[in-house]
């Protein structure tokens, strides 16, 4: 059960790039994906800033080569996922037992929606193409089908944690050799659904968020996927590209205090976080980088903070939410922020917590502001925390 | 792994532990709803208030598991549930639709969330330990049995709480109607099978498992191993995957004393049953189980509960209109959902 199980290849689409290396330049560049919704047809345009992959879905479709009537969730998926095995390039994987398990918060909830409008007034209404996909599940098939992957597939959905655990179930199957490679991570487009959900919740910023920012007012809804390749040690001995990460450690805690809140002491936070590190035998002081969930509401961004000061103090290593760049992708942010951690590692760089104005008062520690190259960056902890109290958090160490 | 209890929320009276199907209920139409206890007695009235019809049989159902195991914090609580909380989801659209986009409270779109369901179970247990929600249509309990048989394994856990749990509301009824899903015809669950015709009957359920690593004296049964594919080619593939799993386990169809079937009286779901009743399966007694919970993606929870009481009273309950063999040790469960979600349990005697 201790073989390692390694990262072969990423992909991701984002509200700062709609591959790895356009996130990466944005990344470098400071440069945050958030505004005026183009593409989501709400009431709220102008007034709620939110995180758009900036693309129609009809590009979207061209480059996914999936019909544009498919749910958005399914084409950010693919788009996604297909860069991920690319980039992986695994020569013989049709002789492999490949697994495809992906996260998604609303299945497909874009389209459900358009088919609503109709079926409310009459029950016999609205396309039922519109709805067909409306399951978590038929998303992930949609995508796997367009891939080729057969051989196993699953889906998760956790809130906000969804794509973390999506690919530490992924690890697992590895490790319990039931199959060799997996594609793993998840994905979420905007949705009405979502957007007015959290607008009840009052916990949307009407501006661009500020993660552990002492004045922080919320957080912006983003859409996109993030997919790692993971592969078993004897396939990672076969491959031309040596990976350059492991996922080392991984936990699932729950906080048990709230269906929507934090506890106030963060411990499904600390939990998750120390779970991980018992996991990959490292002490708090081995952690060089925190890909905090700093989603930028009050209440996570101090139940996270409270949690990490109770962990690393006084050895706190680098952090930053990268969410003030990509918005909070819901389902797909345990995804595309490993993505973001397996490249911190690979490029040795570290990225900026951006619009940091005031650091937190109450928190003995500040998230980097400034983009850090060409350093070492051998162990890096992914926070991904969730509605219903799940908390999960993996852990991905340089080779 | 080992089945210490269960707990089951179905059409039939299968909650509280009440004798085994001795008084099958009967449904015409074809939609069957479960029988929902008295929540009141098992369930805090002030949580009950605020918890959808859902959330209130999987909470019911685990904590009915986990008395009747004696275990007031598992180790893992998983669920899987395909559609999730849907009288919730409904509620939120349908609202924000009607009101375009004003006037919405956050209520129905908390518990909209697929993880809900486990969610409240670790609230109401505080139980800070592993939590996952799988949501993979026909694999969504099957994916989750895997996790808490993983966790056993892996020895992140001694027990788990494994369940699957899905609801029909009116709009899903009506969407799955239209899609062509269900019977037309006016038809009883007790003729299900007779005379075959195109559609099943809609169900539902909140079924959940007490799983621990560690035999104990009061036991259901023992769960070797669960597997499940995807889409496979054709008949042939199927029994294929159904030989590799028994291979994998060192055992041959003959060595199966039982199967359970996910027969769902639509001609052309049941194909592969009758191909396989002429192959792999051949000789063997096989009962089903879609009559008493109706068609749903994690019917195979109540397939499972179903065995594990078979071991548990070492009989086969009249309703299911079948002699028993002469011993029962093994049982295989095999269901197709849609014919695209194949899946197989083997379940042994303790």
């Amino acid at each position: 059960m201790s073989e390692p199980v390694f990262v072969a290849g990423v992909g991701v689409i984002s509200a700062i790039g709609n591959n790895t290396a356009g996130c990466l330049t944005a990344l470098a560049n400071g440069k945050s994906g958030i505004g005026d919704m183009v593409y989501l047809n709400s009431i709220h345009r102008n007034k709620i800033p939110v995180a758009e992959v900036k693309l129609s879905n009809k590009e979207l479709a061209l480059q996914a080569k999936l019909p544009f009537s498919k749910s958005r969730t399914a084409l950010l998926s693919m788009i996604a996922a297909k860069e991920s095995l690319n980039n992986a390039a695994i020569e013989n994987i049709n002789s492999l037992r490949t697994g495809f398990i992906s996260a998604n918060s609303v299945g497909g909830m874009d389209k459900t929606e358009q088919f609503f409008t109709q079926f409310l007034a009459n029950n016999q209404k609205g396309k039922l193409r519109d709805v067909i996909h409306h399951e978590c599940g038929s998303i992930t098939e949609l995508v796997a089908d367009q891939l080729g992957i057969s051989n196993f597939i699953s889906t998760i959905s956790t809130a906000c944690s969804s794509s973390a655990n999506a690919i530490f179930y992924g690890a697992r199957l590895i490790k319990n050799n039931i199959l060799d490679v997996v594609v793993a991570g998840g994905t979420d487009s905007l949705t009405k659904f979502t957007l007015n959900g959290f607008n009840t919740l009052m916990i949307l910023d009407d501006q661009p968020c500020q993660p552990f920012d002492e004045n922080r007012r919320g957080l912006n809804l983003g859409e996109g996927a993030g997919y790692v390749v993971l592969v078993s040690e004897k396939v990672a001995a076969t491959l031309k590209n040596p990976p350059s990460c492991t996922l080392s450690g991984y936990c699932n805690a729950n906080d048990a205090y709230h269906q929507t809140a934090s506890s106030p002491e963060g411990t499904g936070s600390f939990l998750a976080m120390s779970g991980a590190l018992k996991k990959s035998n490292l002490q708090p002081a081995d952690i060089d980088y925190i890909n905090l969930h700093g989603t930028g509401t009050l209440n996570n961004d101090i139940a996270e903070g409270t949690a990490i000061k109770r962990l690393f103090d006084p050895h706190y290593p680098k952090m930053s939410s990268t969410k003030a760049y990509t918005g909070h992708t819901l389902g797909g942010c345990g995804g595309i922020e490993a993505v973001f951690s397996v490249l911190a590692i690979r490029e040795g760089i570290i990225y900026p917590n951006l619009r940091l104005q005031t650091p937190m008062k109450d928190l003995p520690f500040t998230v980097e502001t400034i983009f850090l190259k060409n350093i070492t960056v051998k162990h890096v902890l992914s926070n991904s925390f969730g509605f219903g109290g799940n908390c999960s958090s993996l852990i991905f160490s340089k080779i | 792994m080992y089945i210490r209890a269960t707990g089951n929320i179905s059409p039939q009276n299968t909650f509280g532990h009440a004798p085994f199907l001795v008084a099958p209920k009967v449904f015409k139409g074809n939609r069957l709803n479960c029988a929902e206890p008295e929540y009141k007695e098992i369930i805090d009235v002030k949580l009950i208030r605020r918890m959808s019809r859902i959330i209130k049989m999987g909470v019911a159902a685990a904590i009915e598991c986990l008395q009747e195991a004696g275990v007031t914090k598992p180790d893992a609580i998983i669920t899987g549930t395909a559609y999730g909380c849907l009288e919730d989801t409904g509620n939120f659209i349908t609202k924000m639709v009607e009101h375009n986009e004003e006037l919405l409270t956050p209520t129905a779109f908390i518990q909209s969330t697929h993880n809900t369901i486990g969610a409240q179970i670790g609230l109401l247990l505080q139980c800070n330990n592993y939590n996952n929600a799988f949501v993979h249509r026909g694999f969504s309990f099957e994916s989750a049995l895997l996790d808490g048989m993983m966790l056993l394994k892996e020895n992140d856990a001694g027990n788990v709480l494994v369940g699957g749990v899905d609801e029909i509301t009116d709009i899903s009824h009506a969407i799955l109607s239209r899609m062509g899903l269900y019977k037309r015809e006016l038809v009883s669950n007790t003729d299900l099978f007779d005379p075959p015709s195109k559609g099943t009957i809609a169900g539902e359920g909140a079924t959940f498992f007490l799983l621990s690593d560690q035999p104990s004296k009061n036991d259901y049964a023992r769960l070797d191993a669960v597997t499940f594919f995807y889409k496979p080619e054709n008949n042939a593939a199927t029994e294929q995957q159904i030989l590799s799993f028994l291979s994998a386990q060192a055992i041959a169809p003959n060595d199966i004393d039982l199967i359970i079937t996910g027969r769902n009286g639509d001609i052309q779901n049941d194909e592969i049953y009758d191909q396989l009743q002429k192959t792999v399966f051949n000789n063997i007694v096989q009962v089903n189980y879609k009559q008493l919970c109706g068609e749903y993606p994690t019917s195979t929870a109540f397939a499972l509960w179903m065995a594990a009481n078979i071991f548990n009273t070492g009989a086969l309950p009249p309703v299911l209109k079948t002699k028993a063999p002469d011993k029962i040790k093994k049982i295989l469960i095999y269901n197709n959902f849609m014919g695209i979600h194949h899946s197989l349990l083997l379940i042994s005697a303790c």
